[in-house]
């Protein structure tokens, strides 16, 4: 681990240097293992938040209670620290301008973002991505936080990003408020006649609530990918 | 390779260790939600089962006829390759060997195909001999949509994800042909006791 920093009040960016990484595409995840003294392990699956550009590995990882790896990796672990990752892994919750080079211009179909909280690692991921890329296909993100202490990745957050405030926004605050609902998703959102591809990112009630709205509006089932985090401490 | 994690220790009860798997959790008495797609919602009206491919007699069962088929209750431990699991699960449902039955067939694989385009793929022998249910109904409740409702396939001793929801039916293959995630890099058979999650593994 070269460094770990908070990146907002309850999630830590923590930095990695990997020999020998055979890079990624944005929206991949890694595994993470950690093995006690007593040869103990334990496994969890971390969304990699930075482009395939940037030679270092970045993790945000959000301090839950009652976790085992997140707290760990959290509070314990210091720069200089070595832990097993695996990875990339998956090929299903990706995006990536490369993908899209085959396809003129006009006929890309645009890429829809909706985030729920640290769910919007992989989109950051993306989204500095397709910077770097020079904004190949129109991106767009919606994402909502908690509060603006809660924001991640601001420095990627622009005129293509909006983000909702759903417990109380600071004094000054001129974005969005309240969840993700139909309304926000007819305002910010590409609509089902623009044919978006459409990623959900966030805990399991937001992904089910947000996919189900989608499908509601009129987005095509087939093009809604869903991933889920936080499945160890999402009451069901 | 055991690379130690300084001042890693364990934080979760070991009682439980004999019946998990490697690199895998109890999930205690939550029961966490995945799909790749949203949730689809068929009503019984519109649902059936068929089995079809390589078989002399294909069959379809509306929602009446396969609730009327025999049923049996299954309580058993589940590993969802996203490390959690979850202990005594109680379901009913129809056991495949029963859907099999009478559509006389002599080959060695199957592809489950479900609402929503998702696939996966079985060794005929890993959803046969008591092994494999389509299921309806979850700790005595019918199976909610999250969950695969109306009905999922029930293959506890692999991955979860070889549990398709809202399975619609079996489609017999000569061939191996891999399902949704055994084509984004899952493994081809997910043993959990093996660990193979990934192809490769």
């Amino acid at each position: 681990m070269a460094d770990s920093r908070p990146a907002s009040a309850r999630v830590r960016r923590l930095v990695f240097d990997v020999d020998g990484w055979p890079g990624h595409l944005p929206g991949q995840h890694v595994d993470v293992r950690l093995t006690a003294e007593d040869g103990y392990t334990a496994e969890r699956s971390y969304s990699i938040a930075s482009p395939p550009e940037d030679p270092q590995l970045h993790l945000l990882v959000e301090d839950l209670d009652g976790g085992e790896v997140s707290p760990y990796l959290t509070e314990d672990m210091r720069p200089g620290d070595v832990l097993e990752l695996r990875g990339p892994i998956g090929g299903y919750f990706v995006w990536s301008a490369a993908a899209d080079a085959g396809t003129p211009a006009e006929q890309r179909r645009p890429v829809q973002l909706v985030a729920g909280g640290a769910g919007v690692s992989p989109f950051l991921a993306m989204l500095d991505h397709s910077r770097r890329a020079g904004d190949p296909t129109p991106v767009r993100l919606l994402y909502s936080a908690r509060s603006a202490d809660d924001v991640l990745g601001e420095e990627l957050l622009g005129p293509q990003t909006t983000v909702t405030l759903t417990r109380g926004a600071p004094a000054g605050w001129t974005g969005r408020t309240g969840r993700i609902d139909a309304d926000l998703l007819r305002r910010e959102a590409f609509a089902p006649a623009e044919r978006p591809r459409v990623f959900v990112c966030g805990p399991t009630v937001f992904v089910e609530a947000v996919a189900g709205t989608l499908v509601d509006l009129g987005h095509d089932p087939r093009s809604i990918r869903l991933e889920r985090f936080g499945g160890s401490t999402d009451p069901q | 390779m055991s690379l130690v994690s300084r001042g890693f220790g364990r934080r979760r009860s070991g009682t439980t260790d004999d019946r998990l798997p490697p690199g895998q959790y109890d999930t205690g008495s939550r029961f966490p939600v995945l799909s790749a797609g949203p949730t689809p919602h068929t009503p019984p009206a519109r649902w059936d089962f068929s089995v079809r491919g390589e078989v002399e007699t294909p069959r379809t069962w509306t929602w009446e006829e396969f609730r009327a088929l025999p049923r049996e209750a299954i309580s058993v431990d589940i590993h969802c390759v996203t490390k959690w699991s979850k202990f005594d699960t109680r379901w009913e449902g129809v056991a495949v060997d029963t859907l099999l039955a009478d559509v006389g067939t002599r080959t060695t694989h199957v592809l489950a195909f479900c609402d929503g385009g998702y696939t996966t793929n079985h060794r005929l022998d890993d959803v046969t001999g008591g092994r494999a249910w389509v299921v309806d109904t979850y700790d005595g409740e019918p199976l909610a949509p999250e969950h695969g409702g109306p009905a999922r396939l029930l293959v506890p001793h692999l991955y979860f994800w070889k549990s398709a929801k809202w399975v619609r039916g079996l489609m017999l293959t000569r061939t191996n042909e891999p399902g949704f995630w055994e084509t984004f890099g899952y493994h081809d058979r997910g043993d959990p006791w093996l660990e193979q999650r990934y192809s490769g593994d």
